[in-house]
């Protein structure tokens, strides 16, 4: 028999009880949508850790001041931080270490012309942009001596040069922070989310020592809130950890059996974890949909079941007429087959609109992958083979006389 | 017809048992006979004397339990599903007495589906079965479906069917049975038109006395065995 009017044959079959063809479909639907769906919104979160994981900087501590609690670094209140700018210098002079940036972080308003906008302050070292491995975009990162003459420099990130400037170019142009007059030497190159969810990209970065005098109006007394720092390599990570932890202890003069009055956090390996988590969730949400694609694939089986049993006499005609065996056989399995693809079809259609509703309207990070919709085909084509198989060889199995005589 | 010719149908001994909860049900005890190309042969017999049993396995449906049976020189009950199936296709033509088409297809797809089996294109088969249809006088009904058609067009679209693939022999097991007296006249006579025009060998199965007069040889069952089988020379004589 041609392969065409297997097709034909099936299709026929299938128009011909369209309801009962809908609603064999309909678990084969809500099944592939379903498995597009939580891949797209799983693959969607998986991306955006990954991605801001990628622009974290890599082999990365954060030192806090204060001591360890639970959900962080505590300082005592009223108290100035405990971390210095000679802190970071010294902790950059260990074997491992590449670099360690003091970092005062406040919110400012900031002014160009008429356009005001409030945005997140880093005061810090340029070793910053080399621990976040931060490029500019145009101009330049302030340098050492900016820091060390408390030089009157900002570079700004991506968000708030379009903010504050539009189209302007803001190298050479002078805002205000906090009413004190800042000269922008450089726009930072964007990085987008971070993992937090914050936008990386809405801040702007002045010297450590201009920050101390101008921002924060020296309430801080020098003092760092906390140290981003560098190792040189993931392996190196706990060796520095220890080496920092030995090297504060002393340089804060705490004793045996005191606590430290700072807190040291391998953000890599937070990061690294947050990336399993997403990882395991999003394979997680696809195992659930592919339980649903299982069972619309029984429900294929069910029914065709039912149409053997129902069309035994047609089988016994076909046979009486000269339809092989396997005539037979391909006929049940190109039904349950072409059932399962259009319902895999109509399923594509619903999950990619599914997604594309969850990312436009609940504004969740989805990503439909072409390998995710390959799987879903896939499947949906194993599936039909898999659960037609068995009504398909019942139906050729039968015995002609037997099934001519059935009601 | 000459003598020296091999007969098409040739039956040595046939027998078919049917197991039932009380052993085995002898339904054929060593039927032999041979039936001609181009014969037209009325198969009578009480309810229950086998006649379907003998047709179903002349019409390669079924496998005797023991004897021969040679279709066209070839011994059959040897042959794999797949090659009775051929057979079925392409040598023999099946009439019912509940017509059995496809209550889904159109008349014309109804009479297309031997060919389909037979592997032909859709656009050949199409031409083939409208072709069937005009010849018994249903060429205006071909997109009807059986349900839209009365018992005497049902029947004519299963002969258009039975004759699409152009077989050699038409097995019939009461065709006329669920027809009226003027209804079956007039398939008895495409029958015997069929027979005389085309040498189409026929085998008919019926009750009626009137409907075998059709037929130039009478084969009588009774229990399973042939009791009487007499030309219509012979019965005239
Ligand atoms: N599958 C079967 N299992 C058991 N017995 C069967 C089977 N098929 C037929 N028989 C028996 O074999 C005998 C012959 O049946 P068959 O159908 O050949 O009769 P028939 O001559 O065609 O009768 P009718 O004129 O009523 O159609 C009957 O007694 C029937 O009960
Ligand atoms: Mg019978």
């Amino acid at each position: 028999m041609i392969f065409s009017s297997l097709i034909e044959t099936a299709w026929h079959a299938l128009t011909a009880h369209r309801m009962r063809s809908f609603l064999t479909m309909l678990g084969m639907v809500i099944g592939v949508a379903a498995v597009i769906l939580m891949l797209a919104i799983g693959q969607g979160a998986q991306a955006m850790v990954r991605s801001a994981i990628e622009s974290m900087g890599s082999n990365l501590f954060i030192i806090m001041s204060g001591a360890t609690s639970s959900g962080g670094a505590r300082i005592a209140s009223g108290s100035a931080p405990t971390l210095t700018l000679e802190d970071a210098d010294a902790i950059r002079a260990l074997p491992d270490i590449v670099a360690a940036a003091p970092v005062t972080p406040g919110g400012a308003q900031l002014i160009y012309g008429g356009v005001n906008w409030s945005t997140s302050v880093y005061g810090t070292t340029p070793d910053y942009a080399v621990v976040r491995d931060w490029t500019v975009a145009s101009g330049s990162f302030f340098n050492e001596a900016d820091v060390r003459r408390g030089a009157r420099v900002v570079v700004i990130g991506d968000v708030v040069a379009r903010e504050l400037f539009g189209d302007e170019d803001p190298v050479g142009k002078i805002i205000r922070i906090k009413q004190a007059p800042f000269e922008v030497i450089g726009v930072l190159a964007a990085k987008g989310q971070s993992l937090d969810g914050r936008d990386q990209d809405d801040t702007v970065m002045v010297p450590f020592s201009s920050a101390q005098q101008k921002i924060f109006s020296g309430s801080l007394r020098n003092r760092a809130r906390f140290i981003m720092v560098q190792a040189v390599s993931e392996k190196s990570m706990d060796n520095a950890e220890a080496a920092i932890n030995d090297l504060l202890r002393s340089r804060h003069r705490i004793q045996a059996g005191q606590d430290d009055d700072f807190t040291v956090r391998n953000l890599t390996a937070i990061a690294e974890t947050a990336a399993s988590t997403t990882r395991i969730m999003s394979l997680l949400l696809g195992a659930i949909a592919a339980i649903s694609l299982v069972v619309g694939g029984i429900g294929i089986m069910n029914i065709m079941l039912v149409s053997v049993t129902e069309r035994t006499r047609e089988i016994g005609i076909r046979m009486a007429i000269g339809a092989r065996r396997r005539d037979v056989l391909w006929q049940f399995l190109i039904e349950a087959l072409t059932l399962s693809l259009i319902g895999c079809g109509i399923g594509l259609l619903l999950g990619i609109g599914g997604a594309w509703l969850v990312g436009s309207l609940a504004g969740l990070p989805v990503a439909v992958t072409v390998v995710s919709v390959l799987l879903a085909v896939g499947v949906s084509f194993l599936i039909g083979v898999f659960f037609g198989f068995y009504p398909a060889r019942r139906a050729a199995g039968l015995d002609p006389i037997e099934a001519l005589r059935a009601q | 017809m000459t003598g020296s010719a091999a007969p098409l149908i040739e039956v040595v001994g046939l027998e078919k048992d049917y197991p039932t909860g009380a052993g085995v049900f002898q339904a054929l005890r060593g039927v032999s006979l041979d039936i001609a190309e181009g014969e037209f042969v009325a198969i009578m017999g009480a309810s229950g004397s086998g006649k379907s049993t003998f047709m179903n396995l002349l019409g390669c449906l079924d496998r005797p339990t023991r004897g021969i049976y040679r279709l066209g020189g070839q011994e059959v009950s040897r042959l794999s599903s797949d090659r009775l199936a051929a057979l079925r296709n392409r040598e023999i033509g099946f009439v019912f007495q509940g017509f059995n088409l496809l209550p889904k297809l159109s008349a014309l797809d109804n009479v297309a589906l031997p060919l389909l089996y037979a592997g032909m294109d859709r656009e050949a088969r199409r031409q083939q079965a409208q072709s069937m249809l005009a010849r018994v006088g249903l060429d205006e009904r071909s997109h009807h479906t059986p349900l839209q058609l009365s018992g005497g067009q049902q029947q004519r679209v299963a002969i258009a069917r039975a004759l699409a693939s152009r077989p050699r022999l038409i097995l019939a097991d009461e065709p006329t049975g669920n027809l009226d007296s003027e209804t079956s006249r007039q398939v008895m006579d495409f029958f015997s038109q069929l027979n005389r025009e085309e040498g189409i060998t026929l085998v008919l199965v019926t009750h009626e006395a009137d409907i075998a007069a059709y037929a130039q040889r009478r084969i009588r069952f009774q229990d399973g065995r042939v009791v009487e089988d007499q030309t219509h020379a012979e019965a005239v004589a």
